[in-house]
């Protein structure tokens, strides 16, 4: 060891230096300001000891070389041990200054909604277009013979008393129920005919329940063996996708020009389950729509054979199912544009 | 149709609770809106037996003893008049619920709770009562129109429930009848079906009567109009004696809402609800000429009817005459020429059918109605214009009040009343409701309906009575089986036999939904309005007097004034549900409406208007501008795969600063624009507290074309873009997209132009603006050298120099 004289102590000075100056190491660019002090290969105070070997007798160069490379090694190893815990620090400062307050409201862009007359729209067609369905929208202004005639009410039936007509032209009047829809396809498609036609429909009522202008969506099948059971039985699904399952159907005597037999569709009240509440009146039933089976004048009217064919119809009251689903009280409701009422529903 | 059960049952035996006929007639077509007992209100009131009965001194009152049998014997202040002891009076004991009335004891105030009460200082255990005070008139009970008290039979049991006394205990039925079922729209024809559900025998109204042998041998009936009353009977009764009805007729009337006025009128009323013929009486005397004769009446031929009120007619209406002129307004009503009076000695009475539609068109346009025009409304059967017209005369001599002559006239059409036979397959009928029927339950539903029905190796063969017009082929028989069998029987199947079809929206639906959402996810609140608006929306709008919007198709018969015109625009009833959303401190918000604007090709309309599919979308509140409205225009171009151009344009209702054209290859295809503010103040907003509002129409159809575009994929560059800042300055009137256009035009590898910055101010000096765009080069799969692409801005700037455009200094 005395071969080099004060190299030990200049090394355990060099070492304490080092410690000396870690103390005050408190940033990243301290710390690596202290490296290149030490280590910079130029001028660092051990690159200056690497550079003194020259002056080493060559026999011990080897020796002392290893030893300022220990100590090189051991203060690469405190400096990035330094720097670690300085950049640990001050990332845990950072976060400690970018801390917020989680409470705050949050930011986001707001998206609107879809009428809620449509989303229940498009619910049904996504029901019915399962089922086959394809959709045919006709037109609001239609004239007398697609409306009535040809729907087996011709002018002096007592069924044209039943709805309020606006006319707009001895021929031409507002449709009363998108039913008209039906004669247009089944004059221009033949059987197999499944279709769903949605749409607006303008009747003279104008009160608490009535709006002059509200939303039907008829349904109409045309195809050998058609039967009242399967009209039931596609109502029942209906009822449980839009319902829930369990919702069942009931049938009960009515009549519609052009259908025959003619029958209200109840389904059973998804509210109580049908034990009877507030909802259904306590007879734990929802009338929903009506139905029948097509009549056969309604056929022969379109060229239809009914002696071959048959077919079902059936038509939803949107806005009714809308109210009955989300609980809307009022009709009127849905056509006063209010932002309060269209961003409450998104089903 | 109100259905007292107490008359029903004249027809059938009825052995189950209200209730449960109730339920009975909803499971076989006939809905009961209302069921009401005639003495709902009473309860607590027994037949009580006065014993003792002494005047109050120095009052009006008398302190009774009464005896109510089981329920005990009770003292009582009475202050009626002809309370005496030994008299038998309607008792409502404490606790007893009854009608309230006024001082007068006449006028109904409601229904009150007896109490134990003390008048003039003598206790008072309950309460003696009117007719009045059980909710009963005269007519409903002989006896109970006396202001005093109600007197009861001697033979009235002590302490019995006066309710079936009294007929308080009846029920009455409300039943809505369908259109189909006008032979429902009567007691009798109800009572068939009564009969039939519970499966009892029906019993026909008497219908006997015995003509003498006298003969009003002049007296004829004309029908010059067959086509509108093809059948007219007429029957001469003579020695009437005009009187009151008896009470059982008055009760049953009153029952179902028709004040009785004399045998003979009375008779024709009973006969309308009875057997669903509207009758009418006239007196004979006045038929000039002793003819009668259903003709149209002639142009502003004048008619005053019984309720005297003149009507001045049309050919379109059709008349009763006399020798000489009108005297009943067919269907609709008597006149008062004729009306039948005190002194009424002679009596022609009238059954006819008049066609539906004739009585309903001639009652609306008149503006006259009665129940007799509302039957004929509905429609009625020959059958019942001949068994009308024998029950008539048969009430008449049942009552009394006349003599049945010989003459009889009985104008038809040759109309049969037989029964019809109709044949089916039992397997058509099962087909139509998808189960097999037992045939036996077959024959006996359609026995019960009085169809007669033989099966014979599975054929069917049924007689249709005359009174069901409504049955016309095999499905009409399976809808009569079910409801009578029960739609629960029915079990359901989906489709089971019927083929497999492709479904699902077609390319234009998939593509408004798609707009739809789009512009939901741009915040924006999709809204429906009514396809009718005002003309007033139209002057909103400030539009010139030949504008094509004012080419509006007019409702014949709107609701008002308000709702009147069809639509040829979506935007002011999107301005007024703005200002209404404003109204209720909605200060902000972004709304849409797809929806139809209606084109007439000629009005009056001759041909189907043009229904053209329109988005109007509608903006307003702090950070909405025509930019942000813009934005949404692009969002629909996106969607759509196209791109839209905007021109400067004028609207009258709009903004003359802030208005553009959108254009779409070339075709204009809508507007978009700012508010004018004259318009803002007729909207009803406080003017310190609105914003203005944003507006702008697309006509959809003229996008049509291109729904359904297929995107086409392009594979990413693997360079980024090279991008240049260019702050210009230029004169004030130059546009951003003459800049933009420029640019593009100097140079084929700029791939986007995007202005991030302007600025108007004293830094650029007057008449001048600067605005900064980042440019962006095309990218490729290899870098692009800074050379490259500051050769590219030279070349820019070289152009843009030219146009007097300067990089700003």
């Amino acid at each position: 060891m005395e071969k080099f004289s004060g190299l030990e102590e200049k090394v355990a000075a060099i070492r304490a230096k080092i410690e000396e100056a870690a103390a005050g190491m408190d940033s990243t660019k301290a710390v690596y300001e202290g490296m290149k002090r030490f280590m910079d290969p130029k001028k660092g105070v051990i690159s200056e000891m690497m550079k003194e070997m020259r002056s080493i007798p060559a026999e011990q160069r080897a020796e002392y070389g290893k030893r300022v490379n220990a100590l090189k090694a051991w203060a690469q190893e405190r400096f990035d041990e330094l720097g670690s815990q300085v950049k640990e620090r001050e990332l845990a400062c950072r976060y400690e200054q970018e801390k917020v307050d989680i409470t705050l409201p949050a930011e986001r862009t707001h998206a609107g909604k879809l009428h809620p007359i449509t989303q229940v729209r498009e619910q049904l067609i996504d029901i019915f277009a399962s089922m086959g369905f394809t959709i045919y929208e006709g037109s609001e202004i239609e004239t007398d013979y697609y409306n009535f005639t040809a729907l087996n009410t011709p002018q002096d039936h007592p069924a044209r008393d039943m709805q309020d007509t606006f006319y707009l032209s001895p021929e031409f009047l507002l449709r009363t129920q998108t039913s008209s829809g039906q004669i247009h396809v089944m004059e221009n498609d033949r059987p197999p005919i499944k279709i769903l036609s949605p749409g607006k429909v303008f009747r003279s009522d104008d009160d608490a329940t009535h709006s002059p202008m509200f939303t039907q969506m008829e349904g109409l099948v045309v195809d050998k063996h058609i039967a009242l059971s399967d009209l039931q039985g596609m109502l029942d699904i209906f009822v449980q996708k839009i319902y829930g399952e369990g919702t069942r159907t009931r049938l009960r005597p009515s009549f519609f020009p052009f259908t025959e037999p003619s029958v209200e569709v109840d389904c059973s009240c998804f509210s109580c389950g049908g034990k009877g509440c507030r909802l259904c009146k306590g007879t734990g039933w929802i009338e929903i729509l009506g139905a029948g089976i097509v009549n056969r004048k309604v056929l022969e009217n379109c060229g239809i054979d009914p002696d071959e064919y048959s077919g079902l119809a059936f038509g939803i009251g949107i806005e009714r199912t809308a109210m009955l689903k989300y609980g809307i009280g009022n009709i009127k409701l849905l056509f006063e544009s209010d932002l309060e009422v269209l961003d409450q529903i998104d089903d | 149709m109100l259905v007292p059960l107490s008359w029903l049952k004249d027809y059938t035996e009825i052995n189950v609770s209200a209730q449960e006929l109730e339920k009975k007639l909803f499971s076989c077509g006939f809905e009961v809106e209302e069921l009401t007992q005639v003495g709902k209100d009473i309860s607590g009131v027994v037949v009580g037996l006065v014993e003792t009965c002494e005047k109050i001194p120095d009052t009006h009152l008398s302190l009774c003893s009464v005896n109510a049998g089981e329920h005990g014997t009770f003292q009582v202040c009475c202050g009626a008049d002809n309370v005496r002891a030994g008299g038998k009076y309607p008792l409502a004991l404490v606790g007893a619920t009854v009608i309230e009335t006024e001082k007068d004891h006449k006028t109904v105030k409601g229904v009150a709770t007896i109490k134990k009460g003390k008048l003039r200082g003598y206790e008072s255990f309950g309460m003696l009562c009117s007719g009045v005070e059980l909710g009963l008139t005269e007519d409903l009970y002989p006896g109970a129109g006396y202001n005093g008290l109600l007197v009861l039979p001697d033979d009235a049991p002590v302490g019995a429930d006066v309710k079936p006394l009294t007929g308080l205990d009846d029920w009455i039925f409300d039943v809505s009848i369908t259109a189909n079922r006008p032979d429902c729209q009567n007691i009798f024809g109800l009572a068939r079906e009564v009969a039939a559900v519970l499966g009892t025998p029906l019993t026909e109204p008497a219908l006997d009567y015995t003509e003498s042998e006298e003969d009003n041998a002049d007296f004829t009936v004309t029908v010059d109009a067959p086509d509108l009353c093809p059948r007219y009977i007429g029957h001469c009764v003579d020695q009437v004696k005009i009187g009151q009805s008896p009470a059982w007729m008055r009760r049953r009337l009153a029952l179902v809402g028709c004040s009785s006025i004399s045998n003979i009128v009375d008779i024709t009323n009973y006969v309308l609800y009875e057997i669903g013929q509207p009758m009418h009486a006239f007196d004979g005397e006045f038929l000039q000429g002793n003819a009668i004769r259903v003709r149209r009446a002639k142009q502003d031929e004048k008619i005053v009817t019984l309720d005297e009120k003149e009507f001045s007619l049309t050919p379109e209406n059709l008349v009763i005459c006399d020798g000489d002129r009108p005297v009943a307004l067919a269907g609709i009503m008597g006149g008062l020429n004729s009306e039948i009076r005190d002194t009424t000695k002679t009596v022609v009475f009238e059954a006819a059918k008049f066609m539906r539609d004739n009585i309903r068109r001639s009652s609306r346009a008149l503006g006259q109605s009665s129940d007799s025009s509302a039957c004929f409304s509905k429609g009625v059967q020959e059958y019942q214009t001949v068994m009308g017209m024998k029950r008539a005369l048969h009430l008449v001599q049942e009552l009394g009040c006349g003599r049945v002559l010989r003459t009889h006239r009985d104008v038809n059409t040759g109309n049969t009343l037989e029964p019809r036979v109709m044949k089916a397959s039992v397997e058509k009928v099962n087909g139509v409701l998808g189960i097999t029927v037992p045939e036996e339950d077959i024959l006996r539903i359609l026995k019960s309906l009085q169809f007669e029905p033989v099966i014979t190796d599975g054929e069917l063969t049924i007689k249709v009575p005359a009174w069901r017009e409504d049955m016309e082929s095999y499905p009409d028989i399976a809808e009569e089986v079910i409801r009578m069998y029960g739609y629960d029987h029915i079990k359901p199947t989906f489709l089971s036999q019927a083929k497999v079809t492709m479904g699902g929206r077609n390319i234009r639906q998939k593509t408004l939904l798609k707009i739809k959402r789009a512009l939901c996810a741009a915040g924006a609140f999709e809204c429906i309005h009514y396809s009718f608006f005002s003309p007033a929306d139209l002057d909103l709008l400030r539009l010139e007097p030949d504008h094509e919007w004012r080419n509006a198709i007019r409702l014949i018969n709107p609701i008002n004034e308000d709702l009147s015109l069809m639509r040829t625009t979506l935007a002011p009833q999107m301005i007024r549900a703005i200002y209404r959303n404003q109204n209720r401190g909605r200060m902000a918000g972004r709304l849409f409406e797809i929806g139809r604007r209606f084109v007439p090709k000629s009005l009056p309309l001759t041909e189907y208007p043009d229904e053209r599919e329109t988005l109007c979308a509608g903006i307003f509140g702090q950070g909405e501008s025509f930019f942000t409205l813009k934005g949404l225009a692009d969002t629909v171009a996106e969607t759509l795969l196209l791109d839209f151009t905007y021109e400067p344009a004028r609207l009258p209702f709009l903004h003359p600063g802030q208005t553009a054209e959108i254009f779409c290859r070339g075709e204009k295809i809508g507007y978009l624009g700012k508010m004018a503010y004259e318009l803002e103040d007729e909207m009803n907003v406080d003017r310190n507290r609105r914003e203005s509002c944003f507006v702008m129409e697309i006509d959809l159809e003229k996008l049509a074309g291109w729904f359904g575009a297929v995107p086409v994929f392009t594979a990413p560059p693997r360079e980024a873009p090279e991008k240049r800042d260019l702050a210009l300055v230029m004169d004030k009137s130059v546009t951003c997209r003459q800049v933009e256009e420029a640019i593009r035009a100097a140079c084929g590898a700029v791939k986007d132009v995007t202005l991030f910055d302007l600025y108007e101010g004293a830094q650029v000096g007057p008449g001048k603006k600067s605005m900064a765009f980042t440019v962006t080069f095309r990218a490729g799969d290899e870098p692009q050298s800074a050379g490259a692409v500051d050769g590219y801005v030279s070349r820019i700037l070289k152009k843009l120099s030219a146009m007097g455009i300067e990089l700003r200094s």
